[in-house]
């Protein structure tokens, strides 16, 4: 799925790699707010919803090559965090929705589970 | 055969920036043309080892010894010792407090991850006085 698509869907925001969305395509979504699962779970490269906004959340990114972040319930980290994303090329977005729906939508859209 | 020597301090009161060291590795293992896999599984299981020096034993060492056919690591900490070795390395089982599981950590997967994503693993724990986790990944 274009990540374009992704961000239509959950009408997001982006807060880092703005230059990267048009090239990035996604085919695998994960959601939990623990970092611990994230990195026993994820096989596949993928897109992360998540409610944690500290900066152990892009790195567990780093580590496992996801290279989009999705905040829900409208969280924004901090600054510092926004700029390590960017350094690591990693995509940053913050949607109003809660997770359940967020994951619901576009599950339903056809991005299926890593 | 040379090997390339690496060693990182972990800082323990530093939550914010765990994972450098991790980082650093990774960034290291790919200059040098690693397969993508290798890279992933000692990334993520450095980090968390990291993760657990910080959490659990106010930081310490890490010694990264990278040769063509494996990496070597060791995590070396002087925290307060694992009492129950076998039992740290169930699933889900964790010391780790609320305030670090809010910080998105303390699942009871990071001994088990590490395992799971290391070819030879083994823990020398001493109660009170520290931890060395020594963790082999062939190439």
């Amino acid at each position: 799925m274009r990540l374009q698509e992704i961000i239509d869907i959950l009408d997001a925001e982006v807060l880092s790699g703005a230059a990267l969305v048009d090239g990035l395509e996604v085919n695998a979504a994960f959601g939990s707010d623990m970092m611990s699962d994230v990195l026993a779970y994820v096989t596949d490269q993928g897109l992360l919803l998540t409610g944690l906004v500290n900066p152990q959340v892009v790195r567990t990114a780093e580590m496992m090559d996801i290279s989009v972040i999705v905040f829900v319930r409208g969280k924004k980290p901090d600054v510092s965090v926004i700029e390590l994303a960017d350094a690591k090329n990693i995509v940053l977005l913050s949607t109003e929705q809660r997770m359940y729906p967020a994951c619901g939508e576009l599950y339903k859209a056809g991005l299926k589970a890593v | 055969m040379s090997s390339i020597k690496l060693r990182y301090d972990v800082d323990g009161s530093d939550f914010i920036s765990c994972g450098k060291a991790s980082e650093d590795v990774k960034r290291t293992l790919k200059s040098i043309g690693m397969p993508s896999d290798v890279i992933r599984k000692v990334s993520i299981a450095m980090y968390e080892g990291e993760v657990n020096m910080v959490i659990h034993a106010e930081g310490g060492v890490a010694e990264v010894e990278i040769f063509e056919d494996r990496i070597a690591i060791d995590l070396i900490d002087t925290g307060k010792g694992i009492a129950d070795v076998e039992k740290a390395m169930q699933e889900g089982y964790s010391t780790a407090t609320d305030a670090i599981r809010e910080l998105g950590f303390g699942a009871g997967m990071g001994l088990p991850n590490m395992k799971k994503y290391s070819d030879d693993m083994q823990i020398d724990s001493i109660v009170g006085q520290g931890t060395t986790v020594h963790l082999v990944f062939n190439v």
